[in-house]
């Protein structure tokens, strides 16, 4: 019985295969045909046969066309044999047979015969890839392909795009195939109502088309083409505004990250603590140091690293405090030479303890890439998290100023300490935990610093100078000023740098700002009333 | 003090001045003497490069003295010093390099060799008259002479002071170290001037000219600090010591601060300035790490280690910390920052009154003012 049904069910499987061998083998003989005129025909034919290769509907076609763009498609010159190379390194070449995808082991580079190509075959190929593509099912892959294919289209390939763009449904596909086909009619047949329907396309090839149409004989294609390249300026020049206003707001969140502690430490307290820049630095070191405790989890390590980042830096801001800072207190420019005597010891440990080199801090995969809004204009992810991560730590400080009782107390030491000390306020447990929140925010800093720049001794050198520039610019123990301040010099800097270049962009803000506090030696909102006087 | 006496001749009158001089004086003579009339083997033998050395160090000395005159008697505690020094370092290298001539790798009669390098086919404007050497030595007083004019107007005009004024300090000598180490300001970029051949037609490379130039900073050195024991011992040194310890008061006195501030600062600038210009040809090169915020905080902590307002013991702290660097970058360079940076904590902390304070009996016998800075007027501000 059972061996009655395993011969039935054998029958089935050789009765229903055999048509499909069948066909396999026609398919093969079909394919080795077309291979074989690739191999022999000119660079000038090889571009149709190509095309006539993926035309053939074998699903085979483009990983022969692949390897033929990449030079591994070869014929076996004994055989006849067409062959895919998998590695083409020593006297000895790995290679696959193209038709039935066995393994070959290695043959001699000697009995193989690479099928010749060249660039202009190499794009042509790309073209007609994408052409294939274009009939997968993710339409994500479609839009990909679509977008390729612009500025490569030639009349074979327009007939099966406009076709394809009948039955495609994905509305963003569809729309960039109409691009793609636009481009291809203005080029070549100077199509007025295809310049109509790039006049809003952000695509540099679309924008060539529109440029080799205002050369055009024909006037009206002429001043339709001219119209559309206008209108597609002034999108580029907002779309230019916004990045640039984008590369400002990150680079001044930057600015903010690395001077808001020091807002609190100076702004509020009045201490001067040149070693801030190294309690950043030891912020970065920390999520360094996360990322080699839980390796393979980039992300979690830098999420973890913003407590143990607050913490670290917090812990060497008090033991500044306690071991230097107290005995300075009321004396700011010696507090100044100590702290920077601190720092100076800070980048040396971190030099002889762990190394004078960068480290690399992994950036996990969902801060890296970005969001591309359009064609021209790509909000890069890292830089947007800084800036989220920045108005974060503002407002949480915001509100420990202005909420808490840590707060309160805080602005009362400052306003008038001995008052303050009369009311019952334990003054130096404030500083103590006043220079904490500022050094621990530094360590915040750190951590998201950490992510856009090297990670090295020097981190915290390079920012310094910054920092005090925004405190002092917006003006000392206001927050909201350092927030304003540090948004707009970064925003200024990336102003000026199209056409000053970043250094002298650098040297300009410094300038401006030493100018500035000529004019308002109190920053932009300086404090009025008793805290003033401090 | 009689005030009686011309301000020129006042501070030799005094004995701190007469001993620095003397010592001074004296350290120059042996040095010189055993150089040159002591064999080359024998021990007491000074070598042409323990006499640059020492120039060197004499350089840093006239530079802390002049950062003193500012931080000690004015109260401004200048980070940003080290660009007037540069500035003048700089006025000089541009001499040395007009001086190469045809002599450079290139061999380019007027363009010194960066030049060629960068493909400029003309001088720049700002390098003419730098041929001759009158026009570079006024330079190496009026470029950092007029920065400071500017930046001192502006500064003191608006009340800018204590850390403000610190700070601005130290983003000036940044933004100037940025723009010296761009290519297109023409002053030889990351690399700076170097190669010099001779000055004022001497051949730098010989014994001769090297203790020459030793001899020529420690009379440098002996002209700074008498003109700065002149101002603090005027009356312009009375007011500017007013101005340090209580500025409003001062102010509501009738004195016009802003100027007496800005005297003395453009004074120290050029002082700065002059020290530079004698260190680049001692030191055979000037780039832009010269101006880098480290090191004008640097000076702060030799004149802080001798003692404030003292100058004698800007001098000290200048030529201890110099030996301590040249002595423990030798040995082992890791440690140096650590040394210098405890420097800064453990003289803040432990000897707010520097190295001079330390001699009381020296004190109360050579001042018989009270000069020590007081932390009245920090301690309302």
């Amino acid at each position: 019985m059972s061996i009655i049904r395993s011969l039935k069910q054998l029958l089935i499987v050789c009765l229903l295969s055999l048509p499909v061998l069948g066909h396999a083998q026609a398919n093969d003989e079909q394919a080795q045909s077309l291979l074989t005129q690739l191999a022999d025909a000119s660079y000038a034919q090889k571009g149709k046969i190509a095309g006539e290769i993926a035309r053939s509907g074998d699903e085979r076609a483009r990983g022969w066309l692949e390897a033929f763009s990449a030079g591994k498609l070869a014929k076996v010159e004994d055989s006849g044999k067409f062959v895919i190379v998998l590695s083409n390194r020593g006297r000895n070449w790995t290679v696959q047979d193209a038709l039935t995808g066995d393994d070959l082991g290695e043959i001699s580079r000697r009995d193989l015969d690479t099928i010749r190509v060249n660039n202009s075959l190499r794009s042509e190929i790309d073209g007609i890839l994408s052409v294939i593509d274009l009939t997968v099912n993710d339409a994500d892959k479609r839009l990909e392909a679509a977008r390729g294919l612009r500025g490569n289209v030639d009349e074979a390939m327009a007939k099966k795009l406009t076709e394809l763009m009948a039955s495609e449904e994905d509305a963003d596909v569809k729309a960039t195939l109409d691009e793609a086909l636009a481009i291809y009619k203005v080029e070549e047949q100077g199509d007025i109502g295809a310049v109509k329907t790039l006049s809003g396309s952000l695509n540099s090839e679309a924008r060539a088309a529109l440029n080799s149409a205002t050369y055009s004989d024909d006037p009206a294609l002429k001043q339709a083409a001219q119209d559309a390249l206008a209108s597609i300026e002034t999108k580029l020049k907002w779309n230019r505004a916004a990045e640039t206003l984008y590369f400002g707001l990150s680079l001044g969140s930057v600015l903010v990250l690395a001077a808001i502690g020091l807002a609190i430490t100076f702004g509020v307290m009045g201490v001067i603590n040149m070693a801030h820049g190294e309690l950043i630095m030891l912020g970065a070191y920390t999520t360094w140091g996360m990322q080699q405790m839980l390796p393979g989890q980039p992300g979690l390590a830098l999420i973890l690293s913003i407590p143990a980042g607050f913490l670290v830096s917090a812990l060497a801001g008090v033991a500044i405090e306690r071991s230097v800072i107290q005995f300075l207190k009321g004396r700011p420019l010696e507090t100044l030479l100590a702290t920077f005597g601190i720092s100076l010891v800070l980048q040396q440990l971190v030099r002889t303890v762990i190394s004078p080199l960068n480290r690399t801090v992994v950036t996990p995969d969902w801060m890296s890439g970005s969001i591309m809004v359009n064609e021209a204009l790509s909000l890069t992810l890292n830089r947007l998290y800084i800036i989220g991560f920045a108005l974060v730590v503002f407002v949480g400080l915001m509100l420990i100023m202005r909420k808490t009782r840590l707060g309160l107390e805080v602005r009362a030491v400052t306003q008038n300490r001995a008052m303050a000390r009369s009311m019952g306020i334990k003054a130096t447990k404030v500083d103590i935990m006043t220079f904490a929140l500022g050094s621990g925010v530094a360590g915040l800093a750190g951590v998201a610093l950490s992510q856009i720049t090297n990670v090295g001794p020097n981190l915290g050198q390079n920012y310094i100078i910054d920092s005090f520039m925004v405190v002092v610019f917006g003006g000392v123990g206001n927050l909201w000023g350092t927030l304003v301040a540090g948004l707009s010099l970064g925003t200024i800097n990336q102003l000026l740098e199209p056409w000053a270049g970043a250094v002298l962009a650098k040297i300009l803000v410094l300038v401006f700002i030493i100018l500035f506090i000529q004019k308002r030696p109190r920053g932009l909102f300086p404090q009025k009333g008793r805290a003033a006087e401090g | 003090m009689s005030y009686s006496q011309s301000w020129l001749t006042r501070p030799f009158t005094e004995r701190s001045t007469q001993i620095f001089l003397g010592v001074l004086f004296l350290a120059v003579m042996v040095v010189s003497v055993l150089h040159l009339v002591m064999p080359e083997g024998s021990a007491l033998y000074v070598s042409s490069y323990t006499v640059t050395l020492l120039g060197k160090y004499l350089c840093y000395a006239l530079l802390a003295v002049a950062v003193d005159l500012v931080w000690g008697y004015l109260g401004i505690l200048s980070l940003g010093h080290g660009a007037f020094f540069a500035l003048g370092g700089y006025a000089m290298g541009m001499y040395l390099m007009r001086q190469i001539g045809d002599r450079g790798v290139y061999g380019d009669p007027t363009l010194p060799d960066f030049m060629v390098f960068l493909n400029w086919d003309s001088l720049p404007w700002y390098w003419h008259g730098f041929d001759m050497a009158w026009f570079a030595f006024i330079m190496v007083l009026l470029a950092p002479g007029l920065l400071a004019l500017v930046f001192g107007f502006l500064a003191f005009r608006s009340r800018v002071t204590g850390v403000y004024l610190s700070i601005i300090t130290q983003a000036l000598t940044f933004a100037l170290m940025l723009a010296f180490f761009r290519n297109e300001m023409g002053f030889g970029g990351n690399n700076g001037l170097t190669d010099f051949k001779d000055i004022l037609g001497f051949d730098l490379r010989t014994d001769a000219a090297r203790l020459g130039l030793f001899i020529a900073t420690g009379i440098a050195l002996a002209v700074g600090y008498v003109i700065c024991r002149a101002i603090v011992t005027s009356k312009l040194g009375r007011v500017s010591v007013a101005c340090r310890d209580a500025e409003a008061r001062t102010r509501f006195l009738g004195y016009r601060v802003e100027r007496v501030q800005l005297f003395v600062f453009v004074v120290s600038a050029m002082l700065a300035g002059v020290a530079g210009a004698l260190y680049v040809p001692q030191v055979g090169i000037i780039n832009p790490s010269e101006f880098s915020p480290l090191f004008s905080i640097e000076i702060v902590v030799w004149v802080a280690l001798g003692g404030r307002a003292t100058l004698y013991g800007a001098v000290i702290g200048a030529i201890i910390v110099n030996y301590a660097k040249t002595v423990f970058t030798g040995i082992m360079p890791d440690a140096w920052l650590f040394a210098l940076g405890a420097l800064f904590v453990l003289v803040t902390v432990f000897l707010p009154k520097g190295i001079a304070g330390l001699l009381p009996g020296l004190k109360k016998k050579t001042d018989d003012e009270s000069e020590a800075p007081t932390s009245g007027k920090e301690a309302t501000a």
